[in-house]
């Protein structure tokens, strides 16, 4: 295999197959997990998160969210201030990480610097008084897994940052852990090579089978890789569900805020009669809705995929004047204003500047913004008047004080129950 | 391509020639001066007996020979050998257990690490006369005056608030996902030390070994008090020489310059760890 072909491709599925002898995989249980560091800094709140054995869980929530401290304490780096953690049917709250059966892929990879790859990976065995025969053959099976059978004998220092990464990757794997814990391993790659290894994971993942918690603040990881997903806020879980689950029937403000790009639209509005209208628009409210009945005021919520050209089949219309359009070749981005209050809840500004999405925030107005996102074909001009459609089943409504989301009052329980 | 490499065009001032030669001017004429001791210890060692004298200590020698040093030798030897005894365990061990310390207050960190560590930089600003005449009294009551290893033992003690500072800020720079990492393997902490944290500190061990060789080795006042005549370091035997009745320059100078080699050696031979980059390749690329 080439250094080129290398750096950006595992080795090919067969190689994989017998090398690594799985374990049966182990399930993950926190109950009521707390973590108050010295100083009174609050990181995680009361946290119950159950990982099924074979599983790959995703933690996401924006920076200071307490996802990595939450990864920390599951590898026994950082104590409890309350709670338990099982993994299997072992309660580890109070062992020390090298007595807990983790493997840990950081962020920063964190190499032994003076150890060749093969000392790098070895370690884990090393320091387990594994015998030097079965740790070459051991790490031997691993570097052939991973591509690096070559790169054996270097340094780190001499190693391409993805070279680096699969090293870090080889060090979790070799150990043959119960539980694999990832804390950002993509985010030091560039762009193209994180979209490939975010590929590569999903089929280690399947060939192993080991139990995985994954952290991240890139949504588009967290929903491509998690098999469910963790949405943290404060260090308190927000919701816990499939990524589809969490798209569209996300339980609050901020998860849907959150989830999804471009962001979701949001718009403050009232209902009535069965219906809700902002800006001079009537929505009809489906009659099975809580919602049908009675007045209230609501935030609106409104995908980019859900905003459309009107084509006159009966969709609630908006007369709108594009202010920016955003070619992306294959879409097109489209920002307009709408005559209605802008809304600005707190969630909806962590869940935004965690993205640091800068659609919504370039026009500072205290009218509300949109972002509709329509095929590349669609003849929109900046300053044009034109007529969008929106898709009345894919709205979501939450209530402006609490931000729980109204609508999906049923899936709600149901997502908080899937822990 | 060829000639912009051979005549690169250079952003200078007018003045720069000016400028760069007065530099170099003031600066040589500096190190001069801080080379003229050198200078008189070196001419003075290399002149016949009969040369030597005050009044001519500038003038260059009629003849070099280096006869003076083959005879201050033989006296000089058992100071010398007892100092190497001396010099070496003790600053290996003191810069051991200065790693061990500083690896724990910077990275493994314990409840009062904070007032720990201020207390241990104390030790490095008590002046050694105030504690002398307890120290041999207390060396005294262990039996350990007279020989080199209570020397031994207060350089190594004597040592440990400068290594314990040395590593103390070196483990300060080094990432703690590389601990994190070595705890996950399994590592405890005296094998996290032991395989990660230590052959990553080669540089500050380097910088720990030099200092301490060469305050062990050029201190005069603990090898005086306490040890006896047998277990003299070579600074007390130096002594000896230059402090007779009538005081022979050349043999002086000659043995000042013997006893001042290792320390010389030391340095040359740990500096090449000073080179940076022993991190390289630990982190994102």
């Amino acid at each position: 295999m080439s250094e080129k072909t290398s750096e950006n491709q595992a080795a090919p599925a067969t190689t994989l197959t017998a090398a690594i002898s799985t374990r049966e995989p182990v399930g993950i249980r926190l109950e009521n997990v707390s973590k108050r560091f010295r100083g009174g800094v609050e990181a995680i709140k009361d946290v119950t998160l159950a990982v099924a054995p074979g599983e790959f869980v995703v933690l996401v929530g924006p920076s200071g969210c307490g996802k990595s401290t939450l990864l920390r304490v599951l590898a026994g780096l950082e104590e409890v201030s309350s709670g338990r953690i099982h993994i299997g049917d072992k309660d580890v709250t109070t062992q020390l990480p090298q007595q807990r059966d983790v493997a840990m892929v950081f962020q920063s990879y964190a190499l032994y610097p003076r150890m060749s790859v093969r000392g790098n990976i070895g370690f884990g065995l090393r320091m387990r008084g594994i015998g030097k025969d079965e740790r070459r053959r051991r790490v031997e099976e691993v570097a052939q897994v991973l591509g690096l059978e070559h790169l054996l004998d270097r340094r780190p220092a001499a190693l391409s940052g993805g070279q680096r990464q699969r090293v870090a990757m080889g060090r979790a794997i070799v150990r043959e852990p119960q539980v694999f814990l990832m804390d950002e391993p993509l985010s030091n790659l560039d762009a193209k090579l994180r979209v490939s290894m975010r590929a590569q994971l999903t089929l280690l993942h399947k060939r192993l089978g080991v139990t995985t918690v994954y952290v991240t603040h890139d949504q588009t990881e967290a929903m491509t890789l998690g098999q469910r997903v963790a949405v943290l806020r404060d260090g308190v879980l927000q919701q816990v569900d499939t990524p589809q689950q969490l798209f569209h029937h996300p339980v609050n403000l901020f998860v849907a805020a959150f989830i999804g790009s471009p962001s979701m639209n949001f718009v403050h509005a009232t209902v009535s009669n069965g219906a809700a209208s902002f800006a001079g628009v009537r929505i009809p409210v489906r009659p099975d809705s809580p919602l049908a009945r009675g007045d209230r005021k609501v935030i609106v919520g409104v995908r980019p995929t859900s905003l459309s050209l009107a084509s006159g089949n009966g969709q609630p219309e908006l007369a709108v004047t594009p202010a920016i359009v955003e070619d992306l070749g294959d879409e097109r981005f489209v920002i307009f204003d709408v005559d209605a209050p802008r809304v600005d809840t707190e969630a909806t500004r962590a869940a935004v500047e965690a993205q640091a999405a800068d659609d919504a925030l370039l026009v500072p107005l205290d009218r509300a913004t949109f972002t509709a996102r329509l095929p590349a074909g669609t003849p929109v001009t900046v300053g044009e008047p034109i007529t969008v459609a929106l898709d009345p089943d894919r709205l979501h409504f939450f209530d402006p004080a609490t931000g729980a989301s109204l609508e999906e009052a049923t899936s709600l329980t149901r997502g908080a129950s899937s822990r | 391509m060829k000639t912009a490499a051979e005549a690169p065009t250079r952003i200078r001032s007018r003045w720069s020639a000016y400028v760069t030669t007065t530099r170099y001017i003031v600066l040589f004429a500096l190190v001069c001066l801080f080379l003229i001791p050198v200078y008189v210890l070196l001419v003075t060692a290399m002149k016949d007996p009969a040369q030597v004298s005050p009044s001519r200590m500038w003038q260059l020698p009629d003849s070099f020979s280096l006869d003076t040093f083959g005879a201050v030798w033989p006296v000089l030897e058992p100071g010398f050998r007892n100092s190497v005894l001396m010099a070496v365990p003790a600053s290996i061990i003191s810069s051991l257990l200065g790693a061990a310390n500083g690896f724990v207050l910077a990275k493994w960190r314990f409840p009062g690490a904070d007032i720990v560590f201020p207390l241990i930089l104390f030790g490095m600003f008590i002046p050694y006369q105030a504690i002398l005449i307890p120290m041999r009294e207390l060396l005294t009551d262990w039996n350990l005056v007279g020989g080199l290893s209570g020397l031994i033992l207060v350089h190594i003690i004597y040592g440990l608030p400068i290594t314990t500072l040395i590593f103390r800020s070196y483990f300060v720079t080094i990432s703690d996902e590389l601990i994190d990492s070595a705890q996950v393997d399994g590592a405890g902490m005296i094998r996290t030390l032991a395989f990660v944290a230590l052959p990553i500190a080669l540089p500050a061990f380097a910088v720990s070994m030099i200092w301490q060789f060469t305050s062990a080795w050029n201190d005069f006042l603990f090898g005086l008090v306490l040890t006896s005549t047998n277990s003299w370091p070579v600074t007390v035997a130096l002594n000896n020489i230059a402090g007779g009745q009538v005081v022979p320059f050349h043999e002086a100078m000659a043995s000042a310059l013997l006893a001042s080699i290792p320390t010389l050696l030391v340095y040359v031979l740990m500096g090449r760890f000073f080179m940076r980059g022993l991190m390289a390749g630990a982190l994102k690329g």
